[in-house]
């Protein structure tokens, strides 16, 4: 196999779903009962025999750093290559900047000096779990610049902000658009490139020395005539997390055993920070359907339709319905929660009923006390 | 390497000859426990928690498990520079070299990876036992009475106390007298095989165990008489908390159980006192509309559509629609399908239980039994088959392996 390196960008669209990001990267947000959503991308390059991959950092990257560490879960604690926590660039004003590339330039040496020759950048959020070696195959298989992978049955172009994907015959990429009004076609980017190594090093001088900021508006859709751009078709599950709603989604499409065996065990294990956690606990009382309950919960009471996080308890009489439990919150006697996402560390205290709508679920914040 | 105060040496040689079949492919100390742990999980967790950052792993015995498990030992903190857990097998020397002989005997021929340490003490721990102990609290006994050995030891039902090393003790809990499975006890103050010695003393008198010809090079029948005839001040810690031998199928089976207490006997859950394992990557387990869970533990990977009560399911377990576990222990990747049945039993790991099979039927017949446990418990080897609708006898000890034409007068 042609050496691989990774780069997980983190320069990703949180307008929607700020309810989650306000203290977190969207790549921390917790996902799936003991992840968080970074986990994906980072397993699927580990398990596709990546053991270089650089995490260009964006903003509030405290929560992510700490899950990250040095690598380890991943296997990545290597003394050669391993994983690399690249900071973003800062105007001189002290702000973020507005594009990526900026923050591509500013780690141009890692790139530079990382001996493998071809690289995949993908963002975080997409929940897949998906083999990149078949992607790298289909790339030098149609010798292509750069391969651009994306989904025609997740549905994803009808959930902005994403990038529609137009191919012709020979999946040769046309065109790409940006949160067009009208996509064309069903094809939406899972914003997942594979390319050379020297070709992205072309692409981040280009729009640098351009001064322009954007990697895909600039460097790679700018360039589609110029370049051979091809689109790999992923026809596995795939989620995007982009809105609240889609959060919402597609944690409750876990609870298809179909979904929870390709997600989970399909091309490799989805690796994460271990906290080592006792199995889960059913007591008298305990009725539990249609759930993902992760290790260290203690349940007495119901939970229906619902994913739980490391650590919580529900109390006897309590009922869980349709919602999302984060890690270490406390569900307090005959509380009733339905259509809810609480945070990390939210404690409902007795009789309690928070219900919110089914399109509309509503978010109690980290250490809210009810 | 610098000076430690305390190191541990954990004897995890055992065969666990009375678990039969679940210790056919590895030691005693590597059997799975409680959902997602290992016997030795227990012991280096302690180890971990109290404190103690270097210990050494005697193992002879099936050791291939072990010794993957282990690892650097990296679950339980103990992937250090300066010290960490080092797994010490028998090794040859220029003039031979010989399997460990008995408890003591290992730890003389580990004399060596002590030394290296210059340890004012060494706790010697047993890898065979379920329990939650503070060992800098043992320390710091031994410190303050002043002893050359102490041992910690726990109450135990008087009608058991012919299982165990016996201590009487005098009012200051210094040991007067010791009797190693005692028919009459006088006293029912068990030893745990938890020991701290004065490494001085610990050298010398497994030095003069090691030159008497008839010496079983045994802890409890060599060592501790020996030092308590010299006189030498040895003390008793008396523990109360949870402590189990989980040396017969019986024991395996009831401490497994004792976990679905409403309130446990050992808790499992206490963040000051976590139980570290090395974890698998499993994700959440997934409880399906039509499955029905009561007064279980449940942990990563499983996958329940059909009904458990009161029984321990394994990493990765899974449980068909229809089928129905009734107290017992489902060990890691097996797979009850489809209407199977399995009550009072403990399936091996990755075993397949075929769709409408009973494993623990009152009625049933005897396929593929070694034995018969007393207790009625009925035990399935790891990675075999059960036969579709087969309705396996209750207590059967069934092992595709080692089978052979069963004698007919054992199975009445």
């Amino acid at each position: 196999m042609a050496s691989l390196m990774g780069i997980i960008n983190l320069h990703e669209p949180e307008e929607r779903i700020r309810e989650l990001t306000r203290h977190r990267s969207l790549a921390a947000v917790p996902f799936g009962g003991r992840y968080r959503l970074i986990d994906f991308t980072l397993s699927n390059m580990v398990n596709a025999g990546i053991r270089n991959v650089g995490i260009l950092l964006s903003d509030k990257y405290g929560a992510l750093l700490d899950h990250l560490k040095n690598g380890k879960e991943w296997d990545l604690d290597r003394r050669k290559d391993g994983l690399f926590l690249l900071p973003p660039a800062s105007h001189h004003s002290g702000g973020q900047v507005a594009g990526d590339i900026p923050n591509f330039l500013h780690n141009l040496d890692y790139i530079l000096k990382s001996r493998q020759e071809y690289v995949i950048i993908s963002g975080s959020n997409m929940i897949c779990n998906m083999d990149y070696r078949d992607v790298l195959d289909y790339h030098l298989a149609k010798k292509a610049d750069i391969t651009v992978v994306y989904s025609e049955t997740a549905g994803l172009a009808k959930c902005p902000p994403y990038t529609n994907v137009v191919t012709d015959g020979d999946n040769r990429v046309t065109d790409m658009a940006v949160n067009p009004r009208t996509p064309n076609g069903d094809k939406a980017s899972l914003n997942m490139y594979i390319m050379a190594k020297e070709l992205l090093v072309d692409i981040i001088d280009h729009c640098a020395s351009r001064g322009r900021e954007d990697f895909l508006r600039d460097g790679i859709i700018a360039q589609l005539d110029s370049l051979a751009v091809y689109g790999y078709p992923y026809r596995g599950y795939v989620g995007e997390i982009n809105s609240l709603q889609n959060y919402y989604k597609h944690s409750m499409e876990l609870l298809n055993p179909a979904v929870w065996q390709e997600l989970f065990f399909r091309s490799g294990l989805i690796h994460t920070k271990v906290k080592h956690e006792a199995p889960v606990r059913y007591l008298e009382g305990a009725v539990v359907k249609n759930s993902i309950i992760a290790n260290g919960c203690v349940i007495e009471g119901t939970v229906e339709n619902s994913i739980l996080f490391r650590g919580v308890h529900v109390q006897k009489g309590a009922v869980v319905r349709d919602s999302i439990v984060m890690q270490k919150s406390q569900i307090g006697p005959n509380v009733l929660l339905q259509y809810a996402i609480l945070d990390k560390d939210v404690q409902v205290s007795e009789g309690k009923h928070l219900i919110g709508d089914s399109n509309y679920p509503i978010v109690i914040h980290k250490r809210a006390r009810l | 390497m610098p000076k430690k105060e305390c190191i541990a040496m954990l004897l995890a040689g055992g065969q666990g000859s009375r678990l039969g079949i679940l210790t056919k492919k590895l030691a005693k100390p590597a059997v799975p426990f409680g959902g997602k742990y290992r016997i030795i999980d227990f012991t280096l967790s302690n180890c971990s928690n109290s404190g103690i950052d270097t210990v050494g792993v005697l193992t002879q015995y099936q050791p291939m498990t072990l010794n993957s498990y282990i690892g650097i030992g990296n679950p339980w903190d103990l992937d250090r520079h300066q010290g960490g857990v080092s797994v010490l097998p028998p090794y040859v020397r220029q003039d031979g070299g010989e399997w460990y002989k008995g408890t003591a005997n290992a730890i003389y021929q580990n004399f060596d990876f002590i030394a290296q340490y210059d340890p004012e003490y060494v706790l010697v721990l047993s890898g065979d036992h379920i329990y939650k102990m503070d060992y800098s609290r043992i320390l710091r006994f031994h410190k303050e009475k002043g002893a050359a050995v102490t041992i910690a030891v726990i109450r135990v039902p008087w009608e058991e106390t012919h299982r165990f090393g016996i201590m009487n003790t005098d009012d200051e809990d210094r040991i007067i007298e010791f009797q190693e499975k005692p028919k009459q006890a006088k006293s029912n103050l068990a030893s745990m095989g938890v020991y701290i010695f004065n490494w001085g003393v610990l050298k010398r008198y497994l030095e003069e165990d090691e030159k008497n010809p008839n010496s079983s090079h045994d802890f409890g029948k060599d060592v501790i008489p020996a030092m308590l005839a010299q006189g030498e001040p040895m003390y008793a810690y008396p523990f109360s908390g949870y402590w189990k031998d989980v040396g017969t199928v019986e024991s395996l089976w009831e401490a497994n159980m004792d976990l679905l207490e409403e309130v446990p006997p050992l808790n499992l859950n206490d963040p000051d006192w976590k139980i570290y394992a090395v974890n698998p990557s499993y994700p959440p387990q997934y409880i399906s509309a039509t499955a029905r869970v009561h007064r279980s533990i449940v942990t990563e990977g499983c996958a329940v559509f059909g009904e458990v009560e009161h029984s321990v399911l394994f990493l990765g377990s899974y449980v068909a629609p229809g089928a129905r576990v009734v107290d017992s222990v489902i060990m890691p990747g097996a797979r009850i399908e489809e209407d199977a049945v399995v009550e009072r039993a403990i399936i091996g790991e990755n075993t397949v239980v075929k769709s409408g099979a009973y494993v623990g039927c009152p009625d049933g017949e005897g396929w593929m039994m070694i034995d018969r446990n007393a207790a009625g418990i009925t035990v399935v080897e790891g990675n075999i088959v059960v036969p579709a609708n087969l309705r396996l006898a209750r207590g059967a000890v069934v092992s595709v392996t080692q089978w052979q034409e069963f004698p007919e007068e054992r199975i009445s």
